[in-house]
């Protein structure tokens, strides 16, 4: 796996461990949140992450949009954002304009539409929380 | 040319980004082509570019924002129609044009052209916040409080590639009126929007969970009166409950609707305050100045008109009844002295309900330069208004009109049908739509007998989806098939004004013939029942639809 910057801020280095293991890990600074689970969940433990991976079973669905957007503008969450799973260039604007900070594809994966992705518009119609340049 | 005067004027940086939006379109059809995206991934992009594949070939879907549109758009839609489908174009009860018999590798093309005058296929399809619609009177109708085209334009640009609302459980349609008297059928919408004056500004009655489909519902008054700063605010919190808890394993309980009913009104009104509550307030502000903006581009026509306008028109109608007959059909009062709306019926008496060719769009757009200030609006009944028509020169529009054979005097009437494309087309379909809707204005064609019956609005659906609006229809026809026969459900006392209603079932389905027949029968004893001055509806529920079952399946 790799990951593709769709933010300025710098990589967590941190585990994640899966939200079901988060309260007996007391020491534990990353998460996996899966796209069923409010973000509110998490609220109890946002002081001490560092890294909070959402999971995309297929790019679809698009619960993942809220929770991130969610974890920035309610939760005030200033560590790493990262997507998981099935999601495409073509979403690139729509995860950075929610807050994400980084995508995991496969080692394989061609970065190229991502990058064509992140420089295609130049405008928006609409304020958003993650409104900042790309890298 | 001027500045258009009913939609909002682009400027390079929308035209920027229309640019760039086909570029990414193109994009996706190159990775489609070359396997980096799979069918099942590249569906939802082509779908958010307005192309779905139908029965027999792709069909493109051209959105009209707030259904406004100026003369060189309209001829636009007209070139298309010559150059890539069969001369044809369609248009829809979302008030947009579909095309319906287009080559996947035109559309980058078609979709350049398109933007060369300012128009766009995003967001007509797809899980996403669809094209706004609005009323076909806006900033023309006697009876209204705010020209909500302003709004409909904001929320347009708010919803265009928004980034946390675009991969939704379902499709989101959004309606907004500005006029007491609903013609958007706003509560028949996901969310539907009317705006009135409030003591310090504009407020905002929105309504939630209205549709049709195989679920109909009425919408439910989600908020009384939302301040104008706080309406974006409003939408975003409404769709976020909606995106986070809308139902995922099953489309067809995916609408918003289905979550309004499954957790009411009420606690689904408390789910969007606790989040209005969170919210950074600041960051989602309407303010003055943004609406002012856009309120700018929009260009005012000049509604000055001869003192004598009105005299003219008056002693036009009393020479010539045909035409007297079509302004009493075909008209509505206009907010300007000597000014009247006109909606041009795409009805003809035996003709396909919303279809234009491309003589006649091209005809329309010089009708509308002649008399309407370049303008024109397409209507979610099908038909096409001309909003700005001076009163004394009506009859010279009528004549114009009778000689591209769009004069017919039925807008309202039993024979404005309105009917979704059915089985000729639609890969869903269960029974074709078109030829039952044909078959009834052939049979209702007759205009003095159509001004009698009164105001009657049939709506055809070709299958449970419902894009015909059945359940909205004062009678409604629903395709079904039985054993490979094309039967019609008949519903009775639909209707998506003021008192939003969905129809009832009458009884059992029947064939094609047999429907006809029967509706023939139903319009016939409402005739013979009716109390002086009752509408079909007033009748109907005077006395429920015991008469009218009776009247539907006596047998000869």
């Amino acid at each position: 796996m790799k990951r593709l910057e769709l933010s300025t801020r710098a990589a967590s280095t941190v585990d994640a461990v899966p939200f079901a293991e988060l309260a007996e890990h007391p020491r534990a600074r990353g998460v996996v949140l899966t796209s069923d689970i409010a973000w509110d969940a998490l609220k109890p433990y946002l002081a001490r992450l560092d890294l909070i991976v959402l999971t995309f079973p297929i790019f679809r669905d698009g619960r993942g949009f809220t929770q991130a957007r969610a974890l920035r503008e309610y939760g005030r969450f200033t560590g790493e954002i990262r997507a998981e799973g099935h999601v495409l260039p073509d979403q690139a604007n729509h995860l950075r304009r929610c807050g994400v900070d980084g995508v995991m594809l496969g080692e394989n994966a061609d970065d190229a539409p991502w990058h064509r992705e992140l420089r295609r518009f130049s405008t928006v119609y609409q304020r958003a929380i993650g409104d900042v340049t790309p890298p | 040319m001027n500045a258009p005067i009913g939609h909002y004027q682009y400027d390079s940086v929308d035209r920027d980004f229309l640019a760039a939006r086909i570029d990414e379109f193109a994009d996706q059809v190159a990775r489609r082509i070359d396997g980096a995206l799979t069918e099942d991934e590249f569906k939802p992009f082509r779908l958010m570019n307005g192309l779905y594949l139908q029965l027999h070939a792709y069909m493109l879907r051209v959105a009209i924002p707030y259904g406004t549109l100026d003369s060189r758009q309209m001829r636009m839609l007209a070139e298309i129609a010559r150059t890539y489908d069969r001369d044809y174009g369609h248009f829809t009860t979302r008030q947009n044009i579909q095309f319906n018999w287009i080559r996947l590798e035109d559309t980058p093309e078609i979709l350049r052209r398109l933007a060369s005058v300012d128009m766009h296929a995003i967001q007509t399809s797809g899980n996403c916040i669809r094209n706004v619609t609005s009323d076909q009177f806006a900033g023309a109708s006697a009876d209204e409080l705010v020209d909500p085209r302003v709004h409909a334009e904001i929320l347009r640009q708010w919803s265009t590639l928004h980034p946390e609302f675009t991969f939704l459980p379902r499709k989101f349609k959004l309606a907004v009126s500005g006029s007491p008297e609903d013609r958007v059928a706003a509560r028949f919408h996901d969310v539907g929007v009317i705006a009135r004056p409030g003591p310090d500004g504009t407020l905002f009655r929105i309504f939630v969970g209205g549709g049709m489909g195989r679920t109909p519902a009425v919408g439910k008054e989600i908020f009384d009166s939302v301040r104008e700063e706080d309406l974006l605010a409003t939408l975003e919190a409404i769709l976020r409950v909606y995106n986070a808890h809308g139902r995922r394993d099953n489309i067809y309980k995916a609408r918003i609707k289905i979550l309004v009913e499954a957790l009411g009104i009420d606690a689904y009104r408390e789910a969007v305050l606790a989040e209005l509550a969170q919210m950074d307030m600041a960051l989602y502000r309407l303010t003055p100045d943004m609406v002012a903006a856009i309120r700018a581009r929009f260009a005012a026509p000049d509604l000055t008109a001869p003192p004598d306008a009105t005299a003219t028109f008056e002693a036009d109608r009393a020479r010539h009844p045909a035409f007297d007959r079509w302004t009493r059909s075909n008209t509505h009062p206009h907010r300007a002295p000597g000014y009247i709306s006109v909606t041009v019926s795409l009805k003809p008496a035996g003709g396909i309900p919303g279809d234009a060719t491309s003589s006649q769009i091209d005809g329309l757009a010089d009708l509308a330069d002649s008399y309407s200030f370049g303008e024109l609006r397409i209507t979610h009944m099908q038909n096409v208004v001309l909003a700005h028509v001076r009163q004394d020169r009506l009859f010279d529009l009528f004549q114009a009109l009778d000689e591209l054979g769009l004069a017919t005097p039925n807008v309202g009437l039993v024979s404005d049908i309105i009917a979704c494309p059915g089985l000729d087309y639609c890969a869903l379909a269960n029974s074709r739509s078109i030829p039952i809707a044909q078959k009834l204005s052939a049979r209702f064609g007759d205009p003095t007998l159509q001004e009698e019956v009164g105001r009657l609005r049939i709506n055809i659906s070709g299958c449970i989806n419902a894009c015909g609006h059945h359940h909205a229809g004062h009678i409604g026809l629903l395709g079904v098939d039985k054993r490979g026969e094309e039967f019609f459900q008949i519903t009775l006392g639909g209707r998506s004004d003021n008192n939003a209603a969905i129809g009832e079932i009458l009884g059992p389905a029947l064939p094609e013939d047999d429907t006809v027949d029967a509706i023939a029968r139903i319009v016939d004893r409402y005739l013979s029942i009716r109390e002086l001055g009752e509408t079909f509806l007033d009748t109907l529920s005077r006395l429920g639809d015991a008469p009218f079952r009776e009247a539907a399946y006596e047998t000869a």
